[in-house]
C-alpha cells in the first residue's frame, strides 16, 4: 500500500492550474526516413480520436496498423503468446512493472522522444517505472460507476448503492480493480497477494453480485446507453464519452467515497516489436501539445501532457470536470493497481474464473 | 355390430386429430418463418432509421449507407469507416485464396477416394468428416496453439521470428473448407458414369487427356459449388479467424464482432444489410449452379 | 519409376497424399498438441510446461463441472425445440407439391442462414434489449409496464442457439422426407391404422436417419458455442466456449483451457457415437 501512496502525492498535483495561454504552436513534423513503412498499435477500446492515426500516417507518409483490446489481462496474453507483430501496446502501471519483469518490453530512446519534455515532470519516475526506461504515459484516469441518472436522481455516492440496487447492473472486466474495491470493504491492502485475503474479496463480491446481468469487457458504457443496465462500473472516459455523444445529462460518473481504482496508462514498446524506430517517433507524436490535446477533448481522459493544458488547447469543460480531473481530496481516497507477482496473478485469476462462474448461479 | 361402432368411434378421434394435426402443419411454417425472418427485418429496416434508437422508427434516412458509400468513393470519410472497409478487402483475399487452395485439394480427395482402391479409405472418410463436426472453438484453439509452437520452434532455429497473418488465416481456413469441397464433389462424382472416363481410355486418350476432355468437364459444377460453398464459409468464419490472425489482418467478421460489441449506430445495421444482400446473390448464383447441375444429369 | 510410386500413382492414393499432409499438419498435429498441453502444467505467462499434471482435469470437473452441465443442457434443449420446430417445417416444406413452391419454402429457410453469424446474433440483441424493439412495441400496447429482462439471461442464449442452428435441423429432415414414398402412408390406413400409430410406425421410422443427422448437427455445434452466449448471454448464460476464450485471453492459461477444451471435444465424440450407433440400429430394424 505504502508504495502507491508515493504515486498518489503526484496525482493530487495533477487539478490544472488551467491559466490558459495562447501559444503560438508549430504544427509536429514527422523526422525523414520513415515513408512507407508499417506501424502496428495495439490499445484500448474507444481510446483515441479519430484523425490522431490518419494525421500520423499523413505527416510520416506511413501505414498504420490499428487493433484493439478490453484488459491489460487480454493485451498481456497476446504480447506473451509471442508478439504477433505489434509496436506500441498501451498497459496500465501495475502490466508495465509485469512486463518490464518478463522482459516483455523493450528500453525507449528519450533522444528520439524530444516532446517527453512536454510531460508533467511529477508524472515521470513513478514507482512502476521509476527510469522511465520502458513507458511514458498516455492518460490517466479512474474507475468508478457510471450510471443512468433518470433511475438515480440524487446521484451515486457509496458502493452499497451499487450492490444492493434493484435492476440490472453491469460490472467491469478488470479483475485486479473488482478484487480491489471488494479488498477496501475488508479492510485489505487491494494489492494483497494472501490467498485467504483474495478468496474472501471474491466471496464479497459472490454474495454482492446478485443484480450482476454482465461482467463487460470494456463495453459498458454501451449497455448503459442502450438502457440494458442502470449501473456500469467503468472507466471514467467511457462514460463520459457516451454523455458528450448524447448531448444529454442521462447518464452520469460518480467515484463512491470508500474509494475506487486510479490509473495511468502508458505508451511502450514489446519484445520483437518490427518497427520500434517508428515507435519512438509515433510515441513523441502523442507527446505533442495540440495532438495530446485532441485526443483528450475527443475521449475524455486526464492528460498526463503539462504543454496541451497550458497552451489552452484542452477545452475548458474538460480542465474543469471533477469527472476528468478528480478534486485533490478524492484523489487521496483512490488505490493504484501494481504487480503483484506471478504467484499472486494465478490465485486472482482462479479467483476470477470461479466469480464469473458462479455469479450468474 | 359392437366392432363397427368402436370402429365409428376411433374414426371420430381420427378425424380431430387429422384436423388439428393439419392446423398444426400450418400453423408451425408460419410461426416458424416469422421466427427465422424477423430479426432480419427489423435490422433491415432499422438501417433507414433517421434515430440511433432500435426502439421507434422516427424516419426514413439513407445516411447510414451514404457514410459507407462515401468512403468508398474515396470521398473523406472516418477512421473507423476505413478500417471496416480495410477488413472487407481482408476478408476477399483470404477468401480467394483460401477457395483456390482447398477446391484444388479437395476434389483432388475427391477424385481419389472416388476411384481409389486403397487401403484406409474408411480412415480417410473419418478424417474429412472430423473437421465439419468438431466444435469450432476447438479447432480454433488447437491451430492457435499449434502456430504458436511451430513460430517458437522457428524463433529457436533461425533466430527469426514469424509472425501470424494471413498465411495462418488461410492455412486455417484452408483446412476447414477442405471437407466441404470435398463432400460436395464427392456427391457430383457419385452420379457420374465411370464408364465414360474408360471409353476416353479405350479410345486412346492417355489419362490425362481423359481427366481434363471428359471427366472435368463433369465434374466441373459440383467443383464450382463447393468452391463457392467455401468461399462463403471463409467469407462468414469468425472463431477460427479470430484466433489465428495476426496484426492488421482483421476480417470482417473479426472487425464486425468488435464493432457490435462497442457501438449502438445503424451503420452496423447497414453493413449487416449489404453483407446479406452479398451473400443472397453468392448463394443465388450457387443454386444456379447446382439448378444447371441437375437439369443436365 | 519406383514400383511403390507407380502402385500409389494406379491405385489413386497419390492424388490424395497432398490433401492428408496437409489435414495431418494442420489438422490433427493441432488437436494432438491440445491433448498434450492439457495434461502439462501452466508456465509464467499461461503456457504449458513440464511435469505433466492432471491439475487442469481436476478443476474442470469441479468448479467448472456446472458449465459443462449448463453447455450440454442448453445445447440438448436447443436440439429438442429445433426437432419440434423443424420436423413439421421439414415436412411442410417436402410436400408442397409445385416443385417451385417448394425450392422457394426451402429457399427461405436456408437464406437467413447465408447471413453472417454474428450479425444474425446481433439482430437479438436489438429485438430483446431492455429497450429493444421486443419490450417496447409491448410496452406501447400495455401488456407490461416495465421491460422484461430478456437479453443476458439463458432464455436468451437459448433463442440464439435456436435461431442460428435450426436451419442444420431442418434440412437433412428434409431430404429424408423427400427420399420417403407416401404410399406407404396409405397402405398403413387400409390395414386399419390410425393417423398416431402410422406416424409412428411408418413415417417416424423411415424419416429417422434425417432425425438423427438434424440431431448430431444441432447438438454439436450448440455445445461448443461461444459467440451466442457472448453476445446474449451475460453472467447467467455463460458458456463453456466463453471459459475455454478466456483462458486463451484475460485468465492466460493455455493448459487449462486445452482441457476445457478436450472435455468438450470428449462429449462430442460421445454424442457422435450414440448417433453412430442410433444410425446402425436403425438401419438394421
Amino acid at each position: 500500500m505504502k508504495k502507491i501512496l508515493l504515486l498518489l502525492p503526484v496525482l493530487l498535483l495533477l487539478a490544472p492550474l488551467s491559466l490558459a495561454q495562447d501559444m503560438e504552436h508549430e504544427p509536429w513534423t514527422c523526422p525523414e526516413g520513415y515513408e512507407g513503412q508499417t506501424l502496428s498499435i495495439f490499445n484500448w477500446s474507444t481510446y483515441i480520436a479519430e484523425d490522431t492515426v490518419p494525421n500520423f500516417e499523413e505527416a510520416c507518409g506511413v501505414t498504420v496498423n490499428y487493433d484493439i483490446y478490453e484488459s491489460n489481462e487480454a493485451m498481456l496474453a497476446r504480447i506473451r503468446q509471442g508478439n504477433p507483430g505489434y509496436d506500441i501496446v498501451v498497459p496500465s502501471g501495475g502490466t508495465v512493472q509485469r512486463m518490464a519483469e518478463e522482459m516483455l518490453l523493450i528500453p525507449l530512446d528519450m533522444a528520439m522522444i524530444p516532446n517527453v519534455a512536454n510531460l508533467i515532470p511529477d508524472l515521470l519516475g513513478a514507482a512502476y517505472d521509476p527510469e522511465n526506461t520502458y513507458s511514458l504515459p498516455y492518460q490517466w484516469g479512474t474507475v468508478g460507476v457510471g450510471y443512468s441518472t433518470e433511475v438515480f436522481p440524487d446521484g451515486i455516492t457509496s458502493w452499497n448503492q451499487v450492490w444492493e440496487h434493484d435492476g440490472p447492473v453491469a460490472w467491469l472486466d478488470d479483475r485486479q480493480t473488482m478484487l480491489g474495491i471488494a479488498h477496501l470493504f475488508l479492510d485489505n491492502d487491494p494489492n494483497t497477494t494472501d490467498p485467504d485475503e483474495i478468496n474472501a474479496a471474491r466471496d464479497y463480491l459472490l454474495e454482492k453480485g446478485g443484480n450482476v446481468v454482465t461482467v463487460a469487457a470494456d463495453d459498458g458504457q454501451v449497455l448503459l446507453e442502450r438502457g440494458d443496465v442502470d449501473i456500469a462500473i467503468e472507466y471514467n472516459g467511457d462514460i463520459l464519452q457516451i454523455s458528450w455523444d448524447c448531448e444529454c445529462d442521462d447518464y452520469a460518473y460518480a467515484i463512491p467515497e470508500e474509494g475506487s481504482n486510479v490509473w495511468i496508462d502508458n505508451l511502450s514498446i514489446p519484445v520483437d516489436a518490427p518497427n520500434p524506430e517508428l515507435a519512438m517517433v509515433f510515441i513523441d507524436y502523442i507527446l505533442d501539445a495540440k495532438v495530446g490535446a485532441d485526443l483528450t477533448n475527443y475521449i475524455w481522459y486526464a492528460s498526463p501532457n503539462q504543454a496541451s493544458i497550458e497552451s489552452g488547447f484542452i477545452d475548458e469543460e474538460i480542465l474543469n470536470d471533477p469527472a476528468i480531473f478528480p478534486p485533490p481530496e478524492q484523489v487521496a481516497n483512490l488505490f493504484a493497481i501494481i504487480d503483484v507477482g506471478a504467484e499472486a496473478e494465478e490465485l486472482i485469476n482462479n479467483a476470477w474464473d470461479e466469480l464469473l462462474i458462479f455469479l450468474g448461479q | 355390430m359392437r366392432q363397427s361402432l368402436i370402429n365409428e368411434g376411433a374414426l371420430r378421434r381420427n378425424r380431430v386429430i387429422r384436423r388439428l394435426g393439419s392446423v398444426g402443419l400450418w400453423l408451425n411454417p408460419i410461426f416458424a418463418y416469422f421466427f427465422l425472418w424477423a430479426p432480419i427485418l427489423i435490422l433491415v429496416l432499422f438501417s433507414f432509421n433517421n434515430s440511433r434508437s432500435v426502439a421507434s422508427f422516427t424516419g426514413f434516412t439513407l445516411k447510414w449507407y451514404s457514410n459507407i458509400l462515401n468512403n468508398v468513393m474515396g470521398a473523406e470519410s472516418a477512421f473507423s469507416t476505413e478500417i471496416m472497409l480495410n477488413a472487407f478487402r481482408n476478408s476477399l483475399f483470404v477468401g480467394t485464396i483460401a477457395t483456390a487452395i482447398s477446391t484444388v485439394l479437395g476434389t483432388m480427395i475427391a477424385l481419389a477416394m472416388a476411384r481409389g482402391k486403397f487401403r484406409g479409405l474408411r480412415l480417410l472418410d473419418g478424417l474429412l468428416f472430423l473437421p465439419v463436426v468438431i466444435p469450432e472453438i476447438t479447432q480454433a484453439i488447437s491451430l492457435a496453439i499449434f502456430f504458436k509452437v511451430v513460430f517458437d520452434w522457428a524463433a529457436l532455429i533461425s533466430g527469426e521470428r514469424i509472425f501470424p497473418g494471413f498465411h495462418t488465416i488461410i492455412a486455417a481456413h484452408v483446412t476447414f473448407n477442405i471437407s466441404y469441397v470435398a463432400i460436395v464433389v464427392r456427391a457430383r462424382l457419385a452420379d457420374m458414369d465411370p464408364q465414360l472416363e474408360e471409353a476416353a481410355n479405350d479410345l486412346g486418350a492417355n489419362p490425362w487427356q481423359a481427366f481434363w476432355r471428359v471427366t472435368f468437364p463433369l465434374i466441373l459444377p459440383g467443383v464450382i459449388s463447393g468452391a463457392l460453398l467455401a468461399f462463403t464459409l471463409s467469407l462468414d468464419d469468425f472463431v477460427i479467424t479470430f484466433f489465428t490472425s495476426g496484426v492488421g489482418t482483421s476480417t470482417l467478421p473479426v472487425f464486425v464482432y468488435g464493432l457490435l460489441k462497442l457501438t449502438v449506430t445503424p451503420e452496423v445495421n447497414a453493413i449487416s444489410t449489404i453483407m446479406m444482400v452479398l451473400s443472397t446473390i453468392l448463394i443465388g448464383i450457387s443454386l444456379a449452379m447446382q439448378g444447371r447441375n441437375a437439369s443436365r444429369a | 519409376m519406383p514400383r511403390w510410386l507407380s502402385r500409389a500413382r494406379k491405385n489413386g492414393s497419390l492424388l490424395a497424399l497432398p490433401t492428408v499432409l496437409w489435414l495431418v499438419i494442420f489438422f490433427v498435429t493441432p488437436l494432438v498438441i491440445v491433448l498434450a498441453f492439457s495434461f502439462m502444467s501452466r508456465g509464467r505467462g499461461g503456457v504449458a510446461i513440464m511435469p505433466f499434471t492432471l491439475n487442469h482435469y481436476e478443476r474442470t470437473f469441479d468448479i467448472f463441472f456446472i458449465i459443462l452441465q449448463r453447455s450440454i443442457g442448453l445445447a440438448a434443449l436447443t436440439t429438442v425445440i429445433c426437432l419440434i420446430a423443424g420436423y413439421p417445417l421439414a415436412f411442410f416444406i417436402s410436400t408442397r407439391r409445385r416443385r417451385l413452391v417448394q425450392q422457394i419454402t426451402l429457399f427461405l429457410v436456408i437464406l437467413p442462414f447465408w447471413t453472417n453469424f454474428l450479425i444474425r446474433t446481433y439482430a437479438w440483441r436489438i429485438l430483446l434489449g431492455e429497450e429493444g424493439t421486443i419490450n417496447s412495441a409491448l410496452l406501447n400496447l400495455g401488456l407490461i409496464s416495465e421491460p422484461l429482462p430478456l437479453l443476458n439471461t439463458q432464455l436468451a442464449v437459448l433463442i440464439g442457439l435456436v435461431y442460428g442452428f435450426l436451419p442444420f435441423m431442418v434440412l437433412p429432415i428434409f431430404a429424408s422426407v423427400e427420399r420417403f414414398n407416401f404410399r406407404y402412408v396409405d397402405a398403413a390406413h387400409d390395414l386399419g391404422a390410425n393417423d398416431i400409430r402410422t406416424f409412428l410406425r411408418i413415417v417416424l421410422p423411415l424419416t429417422m436417419p434425417g432425425v438423427l443427422a438434424g440431431c448430431a448437427l444441432v447438438f454439436i455445434p450448440s455445445v461448443g458455442a461461444f459467440v451466442t452466449p457472448d453476445l446474449l448471454g451475460g453472467t447467467k448464460g455463460l458458456m463453456i466456449g466463453n471459459l475455454i476464450n478466456n483462458q486463451f485471453g484475460g485468465s492466460g492459461n493455455m493448459p487449462l483451457g486445452s482441457a476445457l477444451s478436450v472435455v468438450m471435444m470428449a462429449v462430442v465424440m460421445l454424442s457422435l457415437l450414440v448417433y453412430v450407433f442410433a444410425n446402425r440400429r436403425d438401419r438394421g430394424a
